[in-house]
C-alpha cells in the first residue's frame, strides 16, 4: 500500500465545477446506445488475454510440428491404410495446407473455437465485469451481438491461420508444387488448387459456427467459462461417438458433426457438392436456432454474478 | 389356391405411391400349355401382390433369376406393390414348385408361359387394360428374368414397359465371346460361368445346391442307371439343352447347333421388334453379361425408334455394389413413367451402403423424350467417402447413350518389343481375371477383390505399356488396340488393361479381359481386339499396361503346347470417352431448403416469445415527474429459489442527498441496487430514475455510476486500460470521462498502469469506485465502499462523497460501517427482511426522539433511581451509562435525581449514535423470529402505523 498517493487537494473543487444535476433528459448527455461497446473496443479486451495469445502460438506452430514429424517419421505412403492425405502431405505447400484442414479440423479447431465462444460471456460474468457493462448500459441484445461477431471473428482467424501457415510452412519444406488428389492423383494448379482450398475453408467455417453456437448457448446459460469451452467440446466429442454408431444408418445425419468432413469432397476431381451443401444445411439449423435460444436466455436472464 | 388375405382396404392408390402402404399377396398356381406344338402343360407357382387399393391398377411381371424361384424377387414385388402397381411373381418353368424342364429362356416355352401369364393378368379383376385381353402391364427382373422380359416383349405386344437387369442380348456371344471380332463359333468358351449356371439348372444354386447335386451323382453312379444318371446330371434341364452343354463343355469350343440353340434364347433375335420402352440397367462388375450385351440390346431396341435407357450401376454379376435401393427405385419410376402416364421423378435416394449415389439425372438432364430420365448413367466409384466412410458412388448422365466406341477418342501410346508367348499344355497352369461365382458369395466381396485377384503367369504373357499419364484419363465404352499375332491355328489370347500406379502396382478394372481367337492366323496377322466395355478414370501419373495372357481360369484355353507371337500392329490403344457424361449431383434432397427455413421460424419463435424485458422507450412507462434521482415504488423481488428478498419497497431520493442504504445481511440492500441496476427483474414495482423507468439496458442507467457487490476488472489489463476501455464501452463519445479526476480519486498512483491482476483489494474497491464516478454520473450508487480502505482513505472517501453530493449529484452509499455513514450521509433507509423499516433524514433517525446517554459508572443505581421517577418512558442499561427516554422531563431534571442519589454524573448528551437507532429498529423482528414478518406493535412496523421505535421519522406503511 506504500504506492498509493494521498489524496489531491483539487479534486473536491473540481468535482462541484460541473454540477450535473438537472432535470433534463432521462439520459446522460452523449449517449448512444448504438455506439456501447464498439467492436474494436471488444477485440481489444479480448486480444491481450493469455488464452487468446496461446491458442494463436499453438495453432501457428502446430504446422511447424507436423513438418518436423513428417520430415522424422516419413508420411507412410507405403502402408495402404494410411489416409490418402496424409500420403500426400509432403507433396506440397498445397497439398500440406489441405492436410492442415486434415489434421486440425476434427478436435484442434474446434477446441479453439470452443474457447473463444463459450468464454467470451462466462468469463465476464465471473469476473463480474458483465454487470458493470449492462449497467453501462450496453443493451443486452447488443452487448451479445457485439460478443458474438467478436468471437466468431478470432474463430475465423483460428481457422484461416492453420491452412496459411501450413501453406508457408509445407511451401519451405517441400516447395510449391501443383495440389495433387488423393486417390485420384489428378494434380490441380496453383490457382485452382487455391480455388480448392478456399472452398474447404469456406466449409470448415461454416461447419465450426455449430460448435461456436453450441459454445455460446452455455457461456450464456454458466458463470463458469471451463463448464462453456468443457461442455462445448463435450458435446461435440459426444456426436462423434454417436455418428461412429454406424448401425443407426441415416439417423446420423442429424448429428452435427456427421458432417464435419465433408469437405474432403472438395479434394475428388470433380468437387462434388452435395453432401458439403447438406452439410452446410445442418450447420446452418443448428447454428441459427441455437443462437436464438442465446439470446432468448440471456434476454430475461437474473445477472446475479 | 390360397386365399385372398387383406391386410387393409380404403386407401388409394395415389397414398400408395407417395408412403408405403399395405399390401395382399396372394399364392396361385395357374396352369399353361406351351412347347413347340402348344401341347406341353405346365403348372407355374405364382404369387399376385396388389396393394390395398381400390380401382383397377396397373401390373408387373417380375421374373426370376438362374437357380432361383418366385421367392427371391418377393422383397422388390412387394415395393412395386407399395408403389400401387399389382405385381405377378412367378417361378419359372423348371425352377420350384412349377413344372416343366428348364429351356432358358425359349420362345417355345418359357416366353409362351410369359404371354399366357399376360393373359391371366388381363381376366382378373382390378387390372387396368388398355383393351379388351390387354392388360396394362410392364415386365422386370434380373439375369434370366431379364432376358424373358425382353423376349416376352419382343414377342408380345402387349408389354408396355420392360426393365431387364444384368441379362444378355445374344447369349451365344454371352458365353463364346471373340474381341477379335469373328463369329461366336470361333469365339472362347467361358466354361466357369458356364459349368456354375448349368450346375444350377440340374441342382440348384449356391454352396447347398451344389452339394445336393455331388450326392445325387454318387447315387447314380451307385446304382448304374442310366435313367437316373441322365436326371442326376440334366436335373431338370430340357434333355436337348443337357445335351448341347455335355457337347460344349467336353470339347471346350462352340459347335453350330449350340449356337443355334442359344440364339433362339437371345433378345438379340427380337430386340428390334420392341415396342415398349425399355430401360436398361447393366453392371459394370460383370465378367458373365458384359455392358457390351446391355449396348446391344440397347442399340437393337433403338433402331426399332422405340425409347430405350442405359444405365451402368456399379454391381453385376461379379459383386461390387448392387445399389439395390437406387436400383428398385429406377425400375419403380419407370413404370410409374410409362404404365402410370407420370412425370420421371428422380429415384429415392438410397439408405444403403451407397449413401451417397443419389438419384439418376437431375432434372436438368434430359433422356428420353425430354422426360428427364437418364438417358444414358453411369455409376462411378470414387472410393470411399470420407464424410460417412461409406464407398461413394455418383451419377454422370449423358443424354443419350453414344454407343461402346464413346463420341471422344484419345489415342495412348504403347511401347514394347513383340513378345513371345507360350501356351502351356493343359492349359494350366492359368493366368486370372475375375473369379466367376464370387459375387454370389455375398456383397461387395467380388467387388473389393476386383482387380486384386488379377494374375498373369510369366512367360505365358505379353505387356505393352504407356508412359505415365499427363492428365487424368476417362474411359467410358470399349477400347480397342491392334496387335500382330503369329501362331497355329485356334491361337488364343486373353486382352487385359491395367492401371499401373506410381509404386507399380498393377490394378485390373473391374477384373475384366477380352478373350480372342484366331482360328487360322497367317503369319503377323493383324487383329484388331475390342477390349471390355468400362467406365473407368486413369489418374494422372498411372500408366496404362495392355497384358495379352494365353490362359485364363474362367475360360477354356487349347491345351496343346503352343508358341504365340504377340506384338502391336499400331501406335497404341484407342480409348473412347463420352464428355456429354457429367457427373449429377442427386436433386438436393427436400429437406436441404426445409429445414434451414424450419429452423428460421423456430429461431424467430424463440426471440418472439417467453419473458420479454419491457423495453424503456415504452410511452407508458414515462414518468412525468422527471426531476427525482431515484423512486422506487412497490419494489418485490422473489427468486428463483422462493426466497423474498424483497417486499414492496418504496423509495424516493432527492437532489442532494446522499442516501445510506443500511441493514443487515439479507436485507435486500443487493438486490434493490441490482434491480435498480437493471440486472434483475423486479417481480412487480417500478423503479425510475430521473423520471425514466429502469429495465434491461434501459437508457436511464446511463446517468447511473455503479460500484455493487465488489469491482469487475479484466484482469489481464492495466487499471487506466481498465477504465479506458470501460468509458469507450459505455455508448458516451463524445463526453469527458473526466479521467483525470476519477483517477485521483483512485489514488493508485503509478499502480494504475500496472495489470489488474496483481491489485489488492482495497485498490480494486478505489479503481471500481472510480470507474463508477466516470463521466461524473448525476447518480452514483456504492455499495460497501469502504471495505478495504485504511482510516485515511475512509476520511478522505467521506470527503469526496459529501462533496459529489454537493454539486447536485445524488449518492447512495450502503454501508456496515454506521459510524461512516452517520457522518457522510444526509439521509437514511433502514431495510429488514425484504422492507423498508425505516426512512429520514440522519438526525431524525438516529435523535429524533430525546434519547439521552448518561455517562455514569454505577449504571445500574442509576437505571434503577431513573426508573424510579415518574414520567421516563424507559430506561435502559448501556455500556457506557444508561440511555433514556426522558418523557416529559428535563435532562437537568434527570441530572439532578441522580446526584441526588449521589451517583457520579460524567457526562450527558442525547444519544447520537446511529448503530443505536439501528439495532433498535431491527432488534424486535430479530427477537420476533423469522417466521413473523408482521411487527408485534413494540417493534418493527410492519403497516399497522404502531408508534415509531426509538423516534424513527417516519412510519413505513
Amino acid at each position: 500500500m506504500t504506492e498509493l498517493a494521498g489524496p489531491s487537494p483539487a479534486v473536491p473543487g473540481e468535482l462541484t465545477t460541473s454540477p450535473a444535476a438537472s432535470a433534463g433528459p432521462g439520459e446522460a448527455p452523449g449517449y448512444r446506445p448504438r455506439r456501447t461497446l464498439p467492436l474494436a473496443v471488444e477485440t481489444v479486451r479480448q486480444l491481450h488475454r493469455r488464452r487468446t495469445l496461446i491458442t494463436f502460438a499453438l495453432l501457428l506452430v502446430l504446422p511447424w510440428v507436423l513438418v518436423g514429424a513428417f520430415e522424422l517419421g516419413g508420411n507412410g505412403a507405403a502402408d495402404p491404410q494410411t489416409p490418402g492425405l496424409v500420403t500426400t502431405a509432403t507433396a506440397g505447400g498445397l497439398n500440406f495446407a489441405a492436410f492442415a484442414f486434415f489434421a486440425s479440423a476434427g478436435f484442434l479447431l474446434v477446441v479453439a473455437v470452443a474457447l473463444f465462444c463459450g468464454d467470451t460471456v462466462a468469463t465476464e460474468a465471473s469476473w463480474a465485469s458483465l454487470r458493470y457493462l449492462l449497467a453501462a448500459p450496453v443493451p443486452r441484445a447488443r452487448l451479445l451481438r457485439q460478443k458474438l461477431i467478436v468471437a466468431l471473428g478470432y474463430s475465423c482467424v483460428a481457422v484461416v491461420v492453420v491452412p496459411l501457415m501450413a501453406l508457408l510452412a509445407g511451401t519451405v519444406a517441400w516447395g510449391w508444387h501443383p495440389l495433387k488428389l488423393p486417390g485420384s492423383g489428378v494434380e490441380l494448379g496453383a490457382g485452382a488448387a487455391l480455388g480448392r482450398l478456399a472452398i474447404i475453408l469456406g466449409y470448415v467455417l461454416i461447419t465450426e459456427v455449430v460448435v461456436a453456437a453450441i459454445a455460446f448457448v452455455l457461456s450464456v446459460s454458466t458463470d463458469s467459462p471451463l463448464g462453456a469451452v468443457g461442455g462445448a467440446v463435450g458435446v461435440v466429442i459426444v456426436s462423434n461417438i454417436i455418428d461412429a454408431i454406424t448401425a443407426l444408418g441415416a439417423w446420423r445425419r442429424l448429428l452435427p458433426t456427421h458432417w464435419q468432413f465433408s469437405w474432403l469432397n472438395a479434394l475428388q476431381p470433380q468437387i462434388s457438392w452435395t453432401p458439403m451443401i447438406e452439410g452446410a444445411a445442418v450447420s446452418f439449423c443448428y447454428s441459427v436456432v441455437l443462437i436464438a435460444l442465446a439470446f432468448r436466455r440471456f434476454r430475461a436472464k437474473d445477472i446475479v454474478s | 389356391m390360397a386365399g385372398v388375405v387383406l391386410v387393409a382396404g380404403g386407401a388409394t392408390a395415389a397414398t400408395l405411391a407417395s408412403r408405403p402402404g399395405p399390401y395382399t399377396a396372394r399364392d396361385l398356381r395357374i396352369p399353361v400349355l406351351d412347347g413347340p406344338h402348344d401341347n406341353q402343360r405346365v403348372v407355374l407357382d405364382a404369387t399376385l401382390f396388389r396393394p390395398a387399393a381400390a380401382g383397377r391398377l396397373p401390373a408387373v411381371l417380375l421374373a426370376h433369376g438362374f437357380g432361383e424361384t418366385k421367392a427371391a424377387v418377393r422383397g422388390e414385388a412387394i415395393g412395386l406393390a407399395r408403389a400401387g402397381f399389382a405385381v405377378l411373381t412367378w417361378s419359372a418353368r423348371g425352377f420350384g414348385r412349377s413344372t416343366g424342364q428348364i429351356a432358358l429362356d425359349s420362345p417355345d416355352y418359357e416366353v409362351k408361359d410369359t404371354e399366357q401369364l399376360i393373359s391371366w393378368l388381363a381376366r382378373q379383376p382390378g387390372i387396368l387394360l388398355d383393351h379388351p385381353g390387354d392388360p396394362r402391364v410392364g415386365i422386370a427382373g434380373a439375369s434370366y428374368g431379364g432376358a424373358i422380359a425382353l423376349m416376352t416383349a419382343g414377342y408380345d405386344h402387349r408389354i408396355d414397359a420392360v426393365v431387364p437387369e444384368i441379362t444378355w442380348n445374344n447369349l451365344a456371344t454371352a458365353l463364346f465371346p471373340n474381341a477379335a471380332g469373328g463369329p461366336a463359333v470361333d469365339g472362347v468358351f467361358k466354361k466357369q460361368w458356364a459349368g456354375l449356371l448349368f450346375t444350377a439348372g440340374t441342382a440348384g444354386f449356391g454352396p447347398a445346391g451344389l452339394a445336393a447335386a455331388a450326392g445325387a451323382s454318387g447315387a447314380a453312379g451307385a446304382s448304374g442307371s442310366g435313367a437316373l444318371a441322365s436326371a442326376a446330371v440334366c436335373g431338370r434341364l430340357l434333355p436337348s439343352i443337357c445335351a448341347m452343354y455335355q457337347q460344349v463343355a467336353s470339347l471346350g469350343r462352340a459347335t453350330p447347333q449350340a449356337i443355334a440353340i442359344l440364339r433362339a434364347s437371345s433378345p438379340a433375335q427380337v430386340a428390334s421388334r420392341i415396342s415398349a420402352p425399355t430401360l436398361l440397367i447393366q453392371g459394370e462388375n460383370d465378367s458373365l453379361f458384359g455392358l457390351d450385351q446391355a449396348a446391344a440390346t440397347y442399340r437393337q431396341i433403338r433402331s426399332g425408334g422405340t425409347p430405350a435407357d442405359l444405365v451402368w450401376f456399379n454391381g453385376g454379376h461379379d459383386g461390387g455394389n448392387q445399389e439395390s435401393a437406387r436400383v428398385d427405385g429406377l425400375a419403380i419410376s419407370w413404370f410409374d413413367r410409362w404404365l402410370k402416364g407420370r412425370p420421371w421423378r428422380p429415384a429415392s435416394r438410397g439408405t444403403g451402403p451407397a449413401t451417397s449415389a443419389g438419384s439418376a439425372g437431375g432434372p436438368a438432364r434430359v433422356g428420353t423424350a425430354g422426360t428427364g430420365q437418364p438417358g444414358f448413367s453411369v455409376s462411378r466409384n470414387l472410393g470411399f467417402d470420407p464424410s460417412s466412410g461409406d464407398l461413394s458412388l455418383q451419377v454422370a448422365t449423358a443424354p443419350a447413350f453414344p454407343g461402346l466406341a464413346g463420341t471422344r477418342h484419345r489415342l495412348v501410346r504403347l511401347t514394347g518389343p513383340p513378345q513371345v508367348v507360350l501356351n502351356p499344355p493343359g492349359g494350366a497352369p492359368p493366368s486370372m481375371s475375375a473369379f466367376p461365382g464370387l459375387g454370389s458369395l455375398g456383397g461387395s466381396l467380388g467387388g473389393s477383390l476386383s482387380g486384386s485377384l488379377a494374375t498373369d503367369m510369366p512367360g505365358q504373357s505379353a505387356a505393352f505399356q504407356s508412359a505415365p499419364l499427363a492428365t487424368p484419363l476417362q474411359i467410358t465404352g470399349a477400347p480397342t488396340v491392334r496387335i500382330r499375332v503369329s501362331g497355329p491355328a485356334g491361337l488364343t489370347l486373353f486382352a487385359k488393361v491395367y492401371d499401373v500406379d506410381q509404386a507399380g502396382n498393377a490394378t485390373l478394372p473391374f477384373s475384366l479381359a477380352a478373350p480372342l481367337r484366331v482360328s487360322q492366323p497367317s503369319s503377323g496377322q493383324v487383329v484388331t481386339v475390342t477390349l471390355p466395355a468400362m467406365d473407368y478414370q486413369f489418374a494422372a501419373g498411372h500408366r496404362v499396361r495392355l497384358v495379352l495372357t494365353a490362359t485364363d481360369f474362367g475360360y477354356a484355353t487349347p491345351t496343346r503346347l503352343a508358341l504365340y507371337q504377340v506384338g502391336l500392329a499400331g501406335p497404341g490403344i484407342v480409348m473412347p470417352s463420352d464428355p456429354a457424361l457429367v457427373l449429377t449431383d442427386a436433386g438436393l434432397a427436400w429437406w436441404v431448403w426445409a429445414a434451414p427455413a424450419a429452423a428460421v421460424v423456430l429461431a424467430a419463435g424463440l426471440l418472439l416469445t417467453g419473458r420479454r424485458r419491457r423495453t424503456g422507450s415504452d410511452p407508458a412507462d414515462e414518468e412525468t415527474d422527471s426531476g427525482v434521482p431515484l423512486e422506487i415504488a412497490g419494489l418485490t423481488k422473489r427468486y428463483r429459489d422462493g426466497q423474498l428478498a424483497v417486499d414492496g419497497l418504496d423509495l424516493r431520493v432527492e437532489h442532494g442527498q446522499i442516501l445510506g442504504l443500511l441493514g443487515p445481511n439479507g436485507a435486500g440492500k443487493t438486490t434493490t441496487l441490482r434491480a435498480l441496476m437493471g440486472l434483475i427483474q423486479p417481480d412487480t414495482g417500478t423503479i425510475t430514475i430521473f423520471g425514466r423507468r429502469v429495465t434491461a439496458g434501459s437508457a436511464a442507467l446511463s446517468r447511473l455510476g455503479a460500484f455493487v457487490e465488489g469491482p469487475g476488472f479484466l484482469p489481464h489489463l492495466s487499471g487506466r486500460d481498465n477504465l479506458a476501455l470501460y468509458w469507450r464501452s459505455i455508448g458516451r463519445p463524445g463526453a469527458d470521462p473526466q479521467l483525470a479526476e476519477v483517477l485521483a480519486i483512485a489514488g493508485l498512483g503509478s499502480a494504475i498502469d500496472r495489470k489488474v491482476r496483481g491489485y489488492s483489494r482495497g485498490m480494486c474497491q478505489r479503481l471500481a469506485i472510480a470507474q463508477a464516478m466516470l463521466g461524473l454520473p448525476d447518480l452514483l450508487v456504492l455499495d460497501e465502499p469502504l471495505n478495504g480502505l485504511d482510516p485515511p482513505q475512509i476520511r478522505e472517501m467521506r470527503d469526496v462523497l459529501i462533496d459529489y453530493a454537493a454539486g447536485g449529484r445524488t449518492v447512495i452509499l450502503s454501508s456496515h460501517l454506521l459510524g461512516e455513514v452517520e457522518q457522510t450521509c444526509s439521509h437514511v433507509v433502514v431495510m429488514h427482511n425484504g422492507r423498508r423499516v425505516a426512512a429520514g433524514p440522519v438526525a431524525e433517525i438516529i435523535g429524533g426522539g430525546g434519547s439521552l446517554l448518561i455517562g455514569t459508572p454505577r449504571t445500574a443505581e442509576a437505571a434503577a433511581v431513573l426508573g424510579s421517577l415518574g414520567g421516563v418512558a424507559s430506561v435502559e442499561a448501556h455500556p457506557d451509562g444508561v440511555l433514556v427516554q426522558p418523557g416529559d422531563l428535563a435532562a437537568s431534571d434527570l441530572v439532578a435525581a441522580l446526584v441526588g442519589a449521589g451517583i457520579p454524573v460524567e457526562r450527558v448528551g442525547p444519544s447520537r449514535r446511529l448503530e443505536d437507532a439501528f439495532l433498535a429498529l431491527i432488534g424486535p423482528a430479530e427477537l420476533a423470529g423469522a417466521g413473523t414478518r408482521a411487527g408485534d406493535g413494540t417493534g418493527t412496523p410492519a403497516g399497522d402505523g404502531t408508534g415509531p421505535p426509538a423516534g424513527a421519522a417516519e412510519v413505513v406503511r
